[in-house]
């Protein structure tokens, strides 16, 4: 009653220590926003932890050994060299074969089909496919190849990565295409240029660097990817260039000898994991930086 | 206006106009169908995907039927299979995901953007992207030898302390191995994480100012501009956010493959081993030379398929209204 002046504002602060109901907001929201810090110590803890175990673990067999011995046989030394070469084929396939499709593609829905049926369509089906379970397009390239050619092989693996790379590639270029400003469009336009000319010489050259960002990222995303290989590239003991047969590749090697028994194969399988998630984070980190200088 | 049109080259005899245009058209109509093929091409891929899907699970659904989603048999040497082992690991491994990962994810979005230091706000929000780009398979070697071995030894602990309460004491209880279920979940919620947060960061961004500085004009604190303004504003972003994480959470294979245990298993025991239908597939695949056994896997396949697009279809669904939303505002 006398709290209040006669407009029904308050004579005094509320906001004082002693007001229970201000003393628990304010508490509540302490609490709260220490927790909020905490879980994002919860986050960097976990990212740390496991970039120091790969460091701590993966160092002490890191070494040329690596790169030029062949996977050993159980108990005994050796390299991985036979699966960084098929690693590195079969992701460079994938890229090889997942750019122009995602560029292109990614060109429909920005400036060709916007938003017509199939554009729509197409932008929904990228989305899932963006987050697919992997392991289900190995089951699917699967079927699609290997059960008919009654094979394992290198191009199996590529393809299987491409279906993965393809929508990250996709969703980029559409996304940066999408910023550049109309008038860029028209001013082309206006000087009599068909629209293929004002996509590769105009917008297209314009987001340059975000459609490598979205390359880099998609090479980033499939360098690491095991579960498609399982069914797809499968293995290889030895040396192999033949992307039409069974090939050695880090992350199934990888996966193989860290389920090993033998000590030799896992101290390869760390050294392996610290390689591959050292070119991943690095190539995310690449790709970021050159979007960023594009942006300045 | 004179002055332009005197400059302008009178038309020629040479130069056809209208041969020019026409030669344009046609280049522009390969060009819209070129880049509309590729356009088609990824349609093609989700429908060759749910189309071999179906023909490999044939078998498995013809003769089996629907009770194959409902018996928790995993025979392989009397050729007798039913999902439900599998299908339920999933669920539950995805659940502990979710339940673990969505809090800290909104911790997280609510860091990056309420309290961060702005020379932060980059590198930090960069960091929490890393998580998602380390590779799943060292996430599982990582929790087979570095996670395990650790709760292997506070299990019996939990399990004796924990383990005893009333309704919920089952859930810890098994075996101490440090592998099964749990680690699984707690390895998923590690690797949902920089999705959902970044997710949610994304769309608390979008909250317009004005309507935060009306509730801290009115004496709100922090955290009740997070919880009662800016969380009700961006609820359908925030959903679609954890919708995008469950869809992960459902299909990731090899960090699960490693510390789940693979054992066909129905049980509340969260420590117990289990197995998911990622990682069911990752270990049988391979090694399935009897067809009911192969088509058994490949019908998993289709279900996770199933239960993976039904989730990312409603997380799309409602992160497009969101951005819709703002479309308009801006």
């Amino acid at each position: 009653m006398s709290d209040l002046t006669e407009k029904g504002l308050p004579t005094r602060s509320l906001a004082t220590p002693d007001n229970p109901i201000y003393r628990r907001r304010v508490w509540m929201n302490r609490f709260n926003l220490a927790m909020s810090l905490a879980t994002m110590a919860f986050g960097m803890f976990f990212l740390l932890w496991i970039l120091w175990t790969l460091a701590s673990k993966g160092l002490a067999s890191f070494g040329p050994a690596l790169f030029t011995q062949m996977t050993p046989p159980p108990g005994s030394d050796g390299g991985l060299a036979n699966a960084i070469m098929g690693s590195l084929m079969i992701v460079s396939a994938a890229i090889f074969i997942a750019t122009p499709i995602g560029i292109l593609a990614g060109i429909y829905l920005a400036e060709v089909g916007r938003e017509s049926m199939i554009a729509k369509l197409t932008r929904f089906v990228n989305d899932i496919l963006l987050s697919a379970p992997s392991i289900v397009i190995g089951l699917f390239v699967y079927a699609l190849i290997v059960a008919r050619v009654k094979e394992y092989s290198g191009w199996a693996g590529a393809v299987a990565l491409a279906i993965i790379a393809v929508p990250v590639v996709v969703r980029t270029t559409e996304t940066m295409l999408l910023l550049v400003p109309n008038s860029m469009r028209e001013a082309a336009v206006a000087l009599g240029a068909p629209q293929w000319r004002v996509v590769t010489m105009v917008t297209l050259r314009a987001v340059k660097g975000g459609v490598i960002t979205g390359v880099l990222l998609a090479l980033a995303r499939v360098s690491g990817e095991t579960a498609p290989l399982l069914f797809t590239a499968l293995n290889n003991q030895f040396w192999s260039t033949d992307m039409g047969g069974p090939m050695a590749n880090l992350p199934v090697v990888i996966f193989q000898f860290a389920m090993s028994p033998y000590e030799e194969w896992q101290r390869l399988a760390w050294a392996g994991a610290l390689l591959i998630t050292l070119v991943v984070l690095a190539l995310n980190i690449l790709a970021r930086t050159v979007f960023r200088q594009k942006n300045n | 206006m004179t002055g332009i049109t005197e400059t302008l080259p009178a038309p020629t005899a040479g130069t056809k106009p209208r041969g020019l245009a026409s030669k344009f058209a046609l280049q522009d109509a390969v060009f819209h169908r070129s880049t509309q093929f590729f356009a088609v091409l990824v349609l093609a891929t989700l429908a060759g995907i749910i189309a071999s899907l179906f023909v490999g699970s044939w078998l498995t659904l013809t003769q089996t039927g629907p009770k194959f989603f409902v018996t928790d048999v995993w025979d392989p040497v009397r050729s007798l299979f039913g999902g439900l082992a599998p299908l339920w690991g999933t669920l539950i491994t995805a659940t502990i995901a979710l339940l673990i990962g969505v809090p800290v994810s909104f911790g997280i979005a609510i860091f990056l953007t309420e309290m961060c230091p702005p020379v932060l706000k980059r590198p930090l929000g960069t960091a929490v992207e890393l998580l998602a780009a380390i590779p799943s398979i060292i996430y599982g070697m990582w929790g087979l030898f570095i996670l395990a071995p650790i709760l292997a030894e506070y299990q019996p602990a939990i399990s004796s302390s924990l383990g005893n309460l009333p309704l919920i004491g089952t859930l810890f209880q098994g075996p101490p191995m440090g592998i099964g279920v749990f680690t699984a979940g707690l390895i998923l919620s590690v690797m949902v994480i920089p999705f959902i947060a970044s997710v949610m960061r994304d769309v608390f961004e979008t909250t317009p100012p004005i309507l935060k500085e009306s509730a801290y004009g009115l004496g709100a604190t922090t955290w009740e501009v997070m919880w009662n303004v800016v969380l009700p504003y961006t609820k359908a972003g925030v959903v679609g956010g954890i919708m995008l994480g469950l869809g992960r959470a459902l299909g990731e294979t090899m960090a699960v493959t490693f510390v789940i245990g693979n054992a066909y298993n129905i049980s509340l025991k969260l420590f117990d081993p289990g197995n998911s239908i990622a990682s069911s597939l990752a270990n049988e695949f391979n090694e399935a030379a009897d067809p009911n056994h192969m088509s058994a896997l490949i019908t998993l396949g289709l279900l996770l398929f199933f239960l993976s697009f039904v989730v990312l279809s409603l997380s799309r669904w409602m992160l497009s209204s969101l951005s819709k939303k703002e479309g308009r505002r801006t």
